[in-house]
């Protein structure tokens, strides 16, 4: 089961940008590449934990802040030597506005 | 008896399906069209044409007087419908007339969205959308201005057909690059480089305030930053809207659009829809491909035969003569893509695919559209190109062979075949330049200039010579900025300066960059070159800048920041002081260090709390001190004059001149000043980036210390008589390295490549050292600005999380 949550306006996250979102479970990222796609990571790089909002936007992938690890924001896999894997979440654009699957945020807590 | 059927609206859908049923079953229904145009059906699309001079009217007419007459159609062209009773089935036309029927077609397309500015209502404000407001765009002659909002296809195809005729238009464009639906920013800058070339002014990123106007007509635009922009016809061009109102009215169900299913009926059996005008499982339609499909089920289910509407990708193309481009499909959402990209900056061509699973997604081509239906093929079959994968960008023709080995290729062009594009040098001089001796890229560009432009082709310079000498010429593996570009940086640098290249997108094209949008290695670099190269020209780009200078403070290993406030030539008084231990306190800040560079650190503050406690700051008259920035960080100072014995001149007061002078400026690496008030030393001037020591006779200006991983002693650039002068100084040498240097290398290293005497030459020449610090100081005009106050005012917002979603997600 899918339940679509409003969690702001695309304009609200910059282009090749993000903003974090606070959950329950933690924090997520909520990215907007150069084309106008959006995706949901978990904040935090599977290397030491460094905040992916804050990092470079660049294709479909962002550059960790603390040690510049690569994270693909379709799969959450870290990309090239290094090896680990952040969660996704689905994540869609609806009228300009940014909405997240709920259901699936509480399923990481089960 | 055969059946009445009612058409409502004479466009194009409608128009093609009374073919459809004319052609299938002449005699199944007696046909009334209505039309609210005082004639039938036209080639809407052709009216782009018929602005610009290349068609009449005449040529575009879909269905002639005698057309209608010939197939038994009873037109009544100029009537609006007023209303539908479906409870008696009949529908009422303007002049009062009930007409009856057995089958009612919707087809009543579109209205322009006007947005509702204030003036929208002048005279002379106009949307594009039929023959009148096309005969109204061409009665501007040369001479004549004319603003058109709206850089969409319609907006444009309007200025482009008006620039045709000679008059001075401009596009006002809300978005950052013209049809961002249908392109991505390197085909919309080819495009509007394109536009500017036929004489269009284009302005992207304008908001549009408020339409001018003078005895009830339009005389101007006025955009929100303030520019006016007069005119004696305002287009409007910014999309459009089903027309539902009719629909509406009569109790039909309407959404967005009309709502239609598969078959074209609404929500009442007796009453079809067809074009713009219908919403078919959510989606709303604005080009004819699909359409036309529309019609060929709706005449279809008329005459009570079996079909379905399935929706289809469509592709768009601009008519503009000069402005190849086409774009398809869907790259705007859906995760597990990947994207191959091809530019050719000599011919202005872009291609860029989109692929999921292997297969094509999505295409935008500019400049070379030629194979663009075999590729809309692909997407619209969904064919697997796995196999083709390598050389799919280079279209059908490429298809089917081996991959070529790159030397060989190149060994076997002929002598003729041209090898750098921007210079027209062909193989051939090439060759006989390495046979007289030019043996290395830098003699045979030296000799021939290939590759010396944009640098493209480098690559095929060095096979040439590969090819030519054989083992004896190594291909030296390029130190090229990142996996975006074989270029190298200093490439980069000079090719921006002699291009003219002054936006991210600009250097992405003409330098040929193999991603759409770069990574974070060269994002942070392009963003500072530019910046530097072109500080009137060139806006900043926050989203290519590392965390630290994005949000202005230091990001810490647990995600909180540190604040450093600017303490200028490290003298302070009670009150900024008193201002910091009340923000730490307020702000809970765990710990408080005084820097190396005299002044506070404020470590452990949350982001969202950043723009609160700069605010604080911020009222006791404390601003950023960059401690985050490649950029001026500190001016440190020893006591001088004011206070010590030895002192020759006031060091403290020329620090805080100093430091007033450059603060706010970007640089390739961080820049660190000190001033000496004499050769004891006592601020450590001779391990800076640039260091002043006090002597009795004036100022002696070193550069080129470091004390970090490296540690290095200045070296004298020059001695200067009076305070004024070494602030000449300082900026010169400043400005000279934000100009040359690449980015991250502090100054020492800049001076290792390009040698301190070069840096003297510059320097002791009065001409050059003026230029040098007028432009910095032009640059300055932009950035001495504090960057706290901005946030803390305009984008606080961006710092608090989009959403808290820790209520919701918990019950
Ligand atoms: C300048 C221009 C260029 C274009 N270029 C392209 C292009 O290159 N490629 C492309 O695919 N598409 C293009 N389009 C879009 C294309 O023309 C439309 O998608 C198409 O015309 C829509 O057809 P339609 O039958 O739904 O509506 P229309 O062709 O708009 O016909 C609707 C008709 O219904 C009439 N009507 C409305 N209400 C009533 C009423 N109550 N009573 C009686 N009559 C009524 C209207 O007067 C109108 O004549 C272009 C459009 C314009 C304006
Ligand atoms: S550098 Fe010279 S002037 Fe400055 S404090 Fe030291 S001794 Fe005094």
């Amino acid at each position: 089961m899918t339940n679509w949550i409003d969690i702001g306006a695309l304009e609200d996250v910059p282009a090749r940008g993000a903003r974090m979102i606070k959950t329950a479970f933690g924090c997520v990222a909520v990215f907007r590449t150069g084309d106008d796609q959006v995706f949901a990571l978990d904040n935090a790089c599977p290397h030491k934990a460094g905040p992916l909002a804050e990092g470079i936007v660049h294709g479909t992938k962002v550059t960790c802040p603390l040690h510049n690890w690569v994270i693909s924001l379709e799969t959450g896999q870290a990309q090239g030597a290094d090896e680990g894997v952040v969660n996704t979440y689905p994540a869609r654009i609806e009228e300009g506005r940014i909405l997240l699957d709920a259901a699936c945020l509480m399923r990481r807590a089960a | 008896m055969t059946q009445n059927l009612v058409i409502i609206g004479a466009g194009m859908a409608t128009g093609r399906a009374l073919e459809h049923l004319l052609d299938a079953e002449p005699d199944a229904y007696n046909v009334t069209l209505f039309n609210a145009e005082p004639r039938g059906n036209y080639n809407r699309i052709m009216l782009s044409p018929v602005l610009s001079g290349d068609k009449a009217y005449d040529e575009i007419v879909t269905h002639t007087a005698e057309w209608y007459d010939e197939n038994g159609v009873t037109c009544r062209f100029g009537e609006k419908v007023a209303g539908i009773d479906r409870t008696a089935k009949t529908v009422t036309a303007a002049n009062g007339d009930v007409v009856p029927y057995d089958k009612l077609l919707l087809g009543t397309g579109s209205n322009p969205f006007m947005i509702p500015l204030p003036g929208h209502d002048l005279e002379g404000v106009i949307a594009y959308r039929d023959l009148e407001d096309t005969e109204r765009m061409m009665t501007m002659v040369e001479g004549q201005k004319v603003v058109v909002i709206g850089g969409g296809l319609l907006g444009l195809e309007a200025a482009a057909g008006m620039a045709a005729r000679g008059v001075d238009v401009t596009v006002v464009h809300l978005m950052g690059h013209l049809m961002e639906r249908q392109l991505d920013e390197a085909a919309g800058y080819l495009l509007r480089k394109a536009l500017i070339d036929k004489g269009i002014t284009v302005k992207c990123s304008a908001n549009s305030k408020e339409i001018l106007g003078k005895d009830g007509h339009v005389t101007g635009l006025l955009l929100e930053d303030g520019t006016e922009l007069p005119c004696d016809l305002l287009v409007m061009a910014v999309g459009i809207r089903p027309n539902t109102a009719l629909a509406a009215e009569a109790g039909l169900a309407v959404g967005k659009g009309i709502h239609v299913d598969d078959q074209m009926v609404t929500s009442d059996a007796d009453i079809l829809a067809v074009g713009e005008c219908v919403e078919h499982n959510g989606a709303l339609f604005g080009l004819v491909a699909p359409l036309y499909e529309q019609a060929k089920v709706v005449a279809q289910t008329l005459l009570g035969q079996e079909a379905a509407f399935v929706q289809k990708e469509v592709s768009t193309k601009l008519k503009v003569t000069g402005c190849d481009l086409f774009s398809a499909g869907d790259f705007a959402d859906g995760p597990g893509r990947e994207d191959i990209v091809f530019r050719d900056p000599a011919r202005g061509v872009y291609k860029r695919l989109v692929l999921e699973e292997n297969r094509v997604k999505g295409a935008v081509f500019y400049g070379d559209t030629a194979d663009s239906n075999w590729f809309f093929g692909l997407i619209k079959d969904g064919t697997d190109v796995a196999e083709m994968r390598e050389t799919l960008i280079f279209g059908p023709a490429f298809q089917g062979g081996t991959p070529l080995d790159p030397m060989a290729a190149v060994a076997a062009l002929p002598d003729d075949a041209e090898i750098c594009g921007c210079n027209g040098i062909s193989k051939g001089t090439i060759v006989a330049a390495i046979q007289d001796g030019a043996t290395d890229l830098a003699a045979v560009r030296t000799v021939t200039k290939a590759s010396g432009s944009c640098g493209t082709c480098t690559g095929l310079v060095e096979q040439v010579l590969g090819a030519t000498l054989g083992d004896d010429f190594v291909i030296p593996a390029a130190q090229s900025m990142c996996g975006c570009t074989d270029l190298a940086h200093e490439e980069v640098r000079r090719l921006i300066k002699s291009k003219g290249l002054k936006s991210m997108p600009a250097v992405w094209q003409e330098l040929g960059w193999k991603t759409t949008c770069g990574c974070h290695v060269c994002r942070p670099a392009l963003n500072f070159y530019l910046l530097a190269d072109w500080p009137v020209e060139y806006q900043d780009d926050p989203q290519s800048r590392f965390i630290n200078e994005r949000k202005h403070a230091n990001i810490q290993k647990d995600g909180t920041f540190s604040v450093v406030p600017r303490i200028w030539g490290g003298i302070t008084n009670p009150d900024e002081l008193r201002a910091i231990a009340d923000a730490a306190d307020k702000y809970h800040v765990p710990t408080v260090k005084f820097t190396g560079g005299q002044r506070i650190d404020l470590l452990g503050v949350k982001g969202e709390d950043l723009p609160h406690i700069w605010a604080d700051l911020n009222k006791a008259g404390l601003v950023s001190g960059h401690a985050y920035s490649k950029g001026l960080r500190t001016v440190k100072t020893c006591v001088g004059t004011d206070h010590c014995r030895f002192g020759t001149q006031d060091s403290t007061g020329l620090g805080i001149r100093l430091e007033k002078m450059l603060w706010g400026s970007w640089t390739p690496h961080k820049l660190k000043l000190a001033v000496s008030g004499c050769p004891r030393n006592c601020a450590e001037a001779t391990c800076k980036d640039i260091g002043v020591v006090c002597v009795d006779s004036g100022y002696q200006v070193s550069i080129g210390g470091a004390a970090g991983m490296d540690v290095k002693e200045t070296e004298l650039l020059c001695q200067v008589a009076t305070e004024d002068e070494t602030m000449e100084v300082v900026a010169a040498v400043t400005q000279l390295y934000r100009e040359n240097a690449k980015y991250l290398d502090r100054i020492y290293k800049w001076m290792n490549k390009v040698g301190l005497d070069w840096i003297k030459d510059q320097i002791d020449d009065p001409d050059t050292r003026r230029a040098l610090a007028d432009r910095f100081e032009l640059s300055q005009s932009i950035y001495r600005k504090d960057p706290w106050a901005e946030h803390a005012r305009d984008k606080a917002e961006t710092y608090q999380p989009l959403a808290n979603l820790t209520l919701e997600a918990a019950e």
